[in-house]
């Protein structure tokens, strides 16, 4: 079970979080005006790394508020977390 | 029985204090200190169980939790009783019953024996290949395999103990007290490190603590008297918390362990009133040091497995720690040094050693010389090729190994015994360390596999780290603890070892018999009855990982999960397979390392708080009123109230019918409130409502329909904007934390921009519903202050107002289509508003109404329930509900999905009404629909949503999904049932009122 630094509560139990998929998807800022293909990528298509992966996480259980993650998914480990908004601090 | 067979002791038992147990029906003593199996032993018993399959007779194999055939019922016939516990860990007390499984009529006759002769036709995948066909059969087959199988039996009553989690920070875990534990254990306590120390037995130390021997020196002191010093020395260390008979069994990411902690076990059952049995204990440490030891190997060879057969280390603790000799007639068979030491110690005690057989050509060391000059005769180069006896071991043969160990040559000779020791190397204990994603290496010299890469802060050290001599265990202990803790002062000046052992062996992983081949039985997993045969077997038939091989000959899959035998299926994969150790994978190991109890899996979290429920603030009256409860997520809603002998039907339609004719009444508190202010808080509810919002004026409600983004409906609720930035939103119950999520999913992440704030209110109101054509009058009477007039207070508006000098709101809103008034106010006076409105209704037989004639009602007016209408795959188009959704927003949450080309589809499913042919058939919730029950396959239209028998409107009515159902209407459909099928037409899915002449009346 990770032991998640909430970047604004701290060191907290995995059991406080709730994983909220891929980070960095942005919603398009005009929807109606992209194809059936190009909304579609935007809606279904999500990433599944085997290695360094960006991802949503939000202290469910806590502040309630949503930040990123960068995890390894090869062994769970958590290289960063930032808030939403900045940039990520490892490649 | 025989008493030569224990003998005066050490501090471990109490020979003063004697203590009665029965096994098997019959009553034996042992001492206080005593495990079962060192009880039985001492008794003489070694015949303690029957193997999985072939039901051969088993014995007490090992000493601790590795055991794999002595498992036991304990607690025969009493609400406490266990299946599967392993007699090598209970301690015996005044009053054990126990007895064995898996053997009928008893352990010594059993009917299931003839499996052994039929051997040869149950190989491995016997069952799968066997019972496949005719598959019309299984069920019969399974009865007898099921009855034939299955070790122990499951309690049939609630468990009378208690048990609980307990959460445990610590700076340095040390698992496993040996002597490498407690080293490490001192340094890190004394250095300031918050320390925990478990171990799985009653008693530290490990085996090192029954250690008296001559040939293993510490500091010139005999190991255990040095240890007992150590011990005694960290007792008393403020920094360190030490817990016995506490065994981790699972090693998670991130030093996240799991521990379970005997409390009363040992105890006589009058003794454990009121105490914690056990304790889970979840412990999250800094740096975690594992120090679980090493288990010995058995050698693998014909016959290997009959009672009486035992690790040699076994025999060693047996006499050593409990004074019990396992045998009067020993032999010991080994490729390396330790069963010397077994030797020692039965020499010591004088107990008779016919020979040792040793497969090594050359021995050379100190203790193998002084076994010698005790007269004892060591076969080396040789091998046991058979054994014989049949409910104990009596006899073996042994035959000479060839040169490379594959063959045996010369003449057989037999020999006499009554107890086997076995000793093929030790294999470390590396379990947890994979468990928490390490990965190991392959050692060559000695064949074993050893900790190489740590993916937390954590390290193995002693012989679970492949450390196996005494100077090395200690050298390497002080070196990577000093290291591993960052520690310059080691706590130890200087430790000199003395070993008269040296780390030479033979290793074979399956050793060879002058038998034809596929002739002998030699068990690589005794539990569960996998031979080297069955190993080979599965390798011919194609076979190669041994995830797969474990799988088909079920090698491991025991409830001691191979711990005995896994290194030796692994050997034999890889010499029959011509491939190296380890290219194939090692086996898994899972959590936990021994079986827990499902007590303690669950702890505190039994009975009322095993699912915790949320009350309403009117949850008594309810109560106290005869109401029938539904779970609605977490809640307890009033269901319907029956009155006298009324039955669901009966009770729903008084119900629904006095809410229309006169007033009903329902507690809607649990319906999701979320607060929501800000300057944005309009441009919010835009884009999260599939409507328009800016216009709303304040004080007034509006229905707001709610999308996920991929078009379909989410959640539905009014929402009332209560001044300029600040509105009340309502959800459904179920989706409430689920829409506050998303919520705030959007505001973070999409929209930070907005100056919006969202809390959490459903607690903080009671929410009462009164409807019905009376319901103005009594409202009136509640809150006299207030004007109810249509042109003061007209439909889906709100006002602030007061009960008895208690703020609340008050919204004209309806879910059923009547003239209704929903009153919030603070939810500890919710109960007593509710009386105040029961008693202000008396006049006009106001009905409180539960979840059920709420559904009723509401289908009447075919307003939908999201979750029972919907289902995560309608639109607000399909639902015919294209009136909500705004056509001038630019966007909102879903839009850009309302016109993708699957969700413009005119074949789409969609809600329709359903009137039967019979307006008294009532249809059930999910039958099918279909046009053509002549076509084969009959093609599936869709299902019924909801379905109920309306009073008011004297008929069946239902709601239905039916692909292209919108230009269905007055179209005849059928739902098939089991023995009828049911006509039904296509409708308007508002069966009452629908020009709202109801909710609109001058009243």
């Amino acid at each position: 079970m990770f032991l998640i630094n909430c970047p604004f509560c701290g060191e907290r139990e995995q059991s406080e979080f709730k994983a909220g998929g891929e980070a960095h998807i942005v919603r398009p800022k005009q929807p109606t005006e992209l194809s059936d293909d190009e909304w579609a990528e935007y809606l279904f298509m999500r990433k599944n790394i085997k290695g360094v992966q960006f991802e949503r996480w939000n202290h469910v259980h806590g502040c309630r508020k949503w930040f990123n993650m960068v995890r390894d998914t090869s062994n769970d480990q958590i290289k960063a977390v930032y808030k939403m908004g900045e940039k990520p601090p490892v490649k | 029985m025989s008493n030569n067979l224990r003998f005066k002791t050490s501090k471990f038992i109490d020979e003063t204090y004697r203590v009665s147990f029965k096994f098997n029906n019959k009553t034996y003593f042992g001492f206080k200190g005593d495990t079962l199996a060192s009880a039985l032993l001492a008794n003489g018993i070694h015949l303690v169980g029957r193997s999985f399959k072939y039901h051969r007779p088993r014995g007490i194999m090992t000493s601790g939790s590795e055991e794999p055939n002595a498992i036991i019922q304990l607690h025969d016939n009493s609400s406490r009783t266990e299946p599967n516990v392993r007699a090598t860990e209970v301690e015996i007390y005044e009053g054990l019953v126990a007895s064995s499984q898996n053997c009928w009529p008893s352990v010594n006759f059993d009917i299931g024996g003839i499996n052994n002769l039929l051997s040869p036709i149950l190989p491995a995948g016997f069952y799968y290949k066997t019972f496949m066909w005719p598959a019309s059969f299984w069920e019969k087959y399974e009865y007898f395999i099921r009855k034939s199988a299955g070790l122990g039996k499951s309690p049939k009553v609630a468990d009378p103990d208690i048990y609980e989690h307990k959460y445990i920070h610590c700076d340095v875990l040390v698992i496993g007290a040996g002597i490498s534990g407690i080293m490490a254990a001192k340094m890190a306590a004394k250095n300031g490190f918050k320390t925990l120390l478990v171990d799985e037995k009653s008693y530290l130390g490990g085996s090192s603590i029954y250690d008296n021997s001559e040939f293993s020196k510490i500091n010139n002191q005999i190991t255990s008297s040095w240890l007992e010093k150590e011990i005694n020395e960290i007792s008393k260390l403020e920094n360190l918390e030490i817990k016995t008979r506490t065994s981790v069994a699972a090693f998670h990411g991130y030093n996240f362990l799991l521990a379970r902690e005997n409390l009363t076990d040992h105890l006589p059952i009058n003794q454990r009133e009121n105490k914690v049995r056990q304790r889970l204990l979840k412990i999250r440490a800094k740096k975690v040091i594992t120090a679980t030891g090493s288990i010995e190997r058995p050698l693998i060879f014909d016959n290997n497995d009959r009672p009486g057969i035992m690790l040699s280390s076994a025999i060693k603790r047996y006499i050593d720690l409990y004074g019990v000799a396992c045998g009067e007639n020993n032999i010991l068979f080994t490729n390396n040094d330790t069963a010397y030491e077994t030797a020692m110690s039965l020499i010591q005690r004088g107990i008779k050693i016919n020979a040792i057989i040793d497969n090594r050509e050359q021995i050379d060391s100190k203790i193998s010389y002084e076994v010698e000059k005790n007269n004892i005769k060591i076969y080396k180069g040789y091998t046991v090729v058979d054994t014989y006896g049949y409910r104990r071991i009596n006899k073996i043969s042994i035959m000479k190994l060839s040169k490379d160990g594959q063959t045996v040559i010369g003449d057989k000779t037999k020999l006499n015994c009554d107890c086997l020791g076995v000793s093929g190397g030790w294999t470390p204990a590396v379990h947890l360390f994979t468990q928490s994603g390490g990965k190991l290496k392959f050692r060559e010299e000695d064949q074993v596999f050893i900790p190489n890469v740590y993916p937390s802060d954590q390290i193995s050290i002693g012989s679970c780290n492949g450390d196996f001599g005494l100077e090395e265990i200690i050298k390497n202990t002080l070196s990577s603890i000093k290291k591993f803790l960052d520690i310059d002062n080691s706590e130890y000046k200087t430790v000199e070892t003395i070993s008269g052992l040296n780390q030479s062996k033979r290793n074979i992983w399956l050793l060879p018999s002058d038998k034809s081949k596929g002739k002998s039985k030699s068990f690589v997993d005794y539990q569960n009855d996998a031979t080297a045969k069955d190993i080979k077997l599965a390798l011919r038939e194609g076979f190669r990982s041994i995830e797969h091989v474990k799988r088909y000959t079920t090698t491991g899959m025991g409830t001691d999960q191979g711990k005995l035998g896994n290194m030796h299926a692994l050997g034999i994969i890889s010499e029959t397979a011509g491939t190296k150790m380890g290219e194939h994978g090692t086996t898994t190991f899972r959590p936990p390392y021994t079986p827990l109890t499902f007590g303690t899996i669950v702890g505190r979290n039994v009975g009322e708080f095993f699912d915790i429920f949320r009350r309403t603030p009117i949850h008594d009256w309810h109560v106290a009123n005869n109401a029938e409860f539904e779970n609605v997520g977490q809640w307890k809603r009033a269901w319907y109230y029956p009155k006298d002998n009324e039955n669901i039907h009966q009770a729903v339609q008084r119900e629904s019918k006095a809410a229309r004719d006169s007033a009903g009444i329902l507690d809607a508190s649990t319906l999701g409130k979320i607060d929501i202010q800000g300057t944005d808080a309009s441009e919010f509810l835009n884009r999260v409502y599939t409507n328009a919002w800016s216009k709303l004026a304040i004080g007034k409600c509006r229905y707001g329909l709610m999308l996920n983004e991929d078009g379909m409906v989410y959640d539905d609720g009014v929402t009332t904007r209560l001044d300029e930035n600040h509105y009340i939103m309502t959800t459904t119950t179920g989706g409430a934390a689920n829409v506050l999520g998303k919520l705030e999913d959007y505001l973070q992440t999409e929209w930070p921009e907005l100056d919006v704030y969202l809390s959490s209110v459903t607690d903080h109101f009671a929410t009462i519903s009164v409807c019905g054509p009376n319901s103005k009058k009594i409202v009136s009477k509640v809150i006299p202050d207030l004007d109810l007039s249509d042109e003061k207070f007209p439909h889906m508006s709100f006002k602030n107002s007061k009960i008895d000098n208690i703020k609340c709101r008050i919204m004209r809103i309806s879910f059923t289509g009547e003239h209704s008034y929903e009153i919030n106010i603070q939810a500890n006076f919710g109960k007593s508003v509710w009386e105040k409105c029961m008693e202000a209704g008396k006049d006009f037989n106001i009905t409180p109404y539960g979840t059920e004639t709420m559904h009723l009602l509401r289908a009447e007016k075919g307003f939908i329930i999201v979750g029972q209408d919907t289902d995560a795959t309608l639109t607000p188009i399909d639902l015919q509900m294209d009136w909500i959704v705004s056509k001038k927003k630019y966007d909102f949450i879903g839009k850009r999905s309302l016109y993708r080309s699957d969700t413009i589809r005119e074949d789409r499913k969609q809600l329709v009404g359903l009137l039967t042919e019979n307006p008294e058939e009532v249809l059930e919730e999910g039958a099918q629909i279909v046009a053509d029950i002549k076509k084969s396959p009959i093609e599936m239209l869709g299902h019924v949503t909801s379905s109920y028998y309306s009073p008011n409107l004297k008929k069946s009515i239902a709601l239905g999904v039916v692909k292209g159902g919108k230009n269905m209407l007055g179209q005849k459909l059928i739902i098939p049932m089991e023995n009828k099928n049911i006509n039904v037409t296509v409708a308007d899915p508002v069966f009452l009122d629908k020009e709202g002449e109801r909710l609109n009346a001058k009243l």
